[in-house]
């Protein structure tokens, strides 16, 4: 376990105490905080920067010529693909960065996002999935839990293209 | 072209936005392109049983994405958006009409930096996805 390990997992732990009146966050759930995915590689193709821009309805001529991509089109780029089988009955792929929660209903979520080059037609992207932080808070209907995944993007030659911070929330 | 707009940029103007009421094949498009198999984007009876919903539900990161259609064609290509954060509050369902806009909340000058807010609302004027923005303009 390194020392930054612990120290996410401090403060999550500080996070729970605060806000929280219930217990619903064990020790070994919070010690999953820190874990990273191995990273992958995607190459950017044209062809999905189209259907990406016409399926949000762009207008911007470069987006659905797919010279370059829109600036969500990594979510499209780095979704999860996974046999039919690995797919729960929603038809939703298993988060396997993510532990079992308590609470399973997932609700709506927030993306936070930095922006440092454009993605173009052609580039070979590299994301890496790292779990940042567990917490609980009560909420009017009941305990709620959030978690925090950091995606960072970055090309092959390793500049840096985008963060995205992604919470998510569990009732 | 780049210094005028940024020059002339203050506190309070507005974004343009854009009304939007994707049908279910624009939902299926949204959905196929980013490879999201949820049954509540496409299965009316799941959506209603298992769910709960009323309707066939918007995905939250196509309400996302018209968000940055709204900061995108506003700044014209006289510069990047280098910061976006957003967050689904409530769900749309298919056969509503959402509306994007937004407006100035600061500028720098100095550094060529503006923040902007930016939303969602559905047909009741409610904000479904609110968010925020920060460009930075060209150098002239």
């Amino acid at each position: 376990m390194t020392k930054d390990h612990n120290q996410l997992n401090m403060s999550g732990a500080d996070k729970k105490h605060s806000a929280s009146t219930t217990e619903l966050l064990s020790e070994e759930l919070l010690s999953h905080i820190g874990r990273t995915s191995a990273p992958r590689t995607e190459i950017v193709s044209r062809r999905e920067i189209r259907k990406y821009a016409i399926a949000t309805g762009w207008k911007k001529k470069e987006y659905l010529d797919g010279d370059v991509a829109p600036p969500l089109f990594h979510l499209p780029l780095f979704w999860d693909i996974v046999e039919l089988d690995q797919l729960s009955p929603d038809g939703v792929s298993i988060d396997r960065l993510l532990p079992k929660f308590p609470l399973e209903k997932a609700m709506a979520g927030g993306l936070d996002i930095e922006y440092f080059r454009p993605i173009r037609a052609g580039d070979v992207l590299v994301a890496t999935r790292t779990l940042t932080n567990i917490y609980e808070k009560s909420g009017s209907q009941g305990p709620i839990i959030f978690y925090e995944v950091v995606m960072r993007v970055e090309t092959e030659a390793g500049d840096l293209v985008l963060t995205e911070k992604t919470t998510r929330l569990l009732r | 072209m780049t210094m005028s707009k940024l020059t002339n940029l203050k506190p309070g103007d507005t974004l343009p936005g854009r009304d939007y009421c994707p049908d279910n094949v624009q939902n299926f498009m949204y959905s196929a392109a980013l490879w999201n198999a949820h049954r509540i984007h496409f299965d009316m009876p799941y959506a209603a049983d298992v769910e709960g919903y009323p309707g066939i539900v918007m995905s939250g990161p196509m309400l996302g994405d018209w968000l940055t259609q709204c900061v995108i064609e506003w700044l014209d290509d006289v510069g990047q958006m280098t910061h976006l954060a957003y967050s689904n509050r409530k769900a749309a369902f298919i056969g509503e009409t959402v509306t994007s806009g937004g407006r100035v909340i600061s500028v720098d000058h100095d550094k060529g930096t503006a923040d902007l807010e930016i939303f969602i609302k559905n047909e009741a004027g409610e904000v479904i996805a609110p968010g925020t923005a920060t460009v930075t303009f060209d150098k002239a």
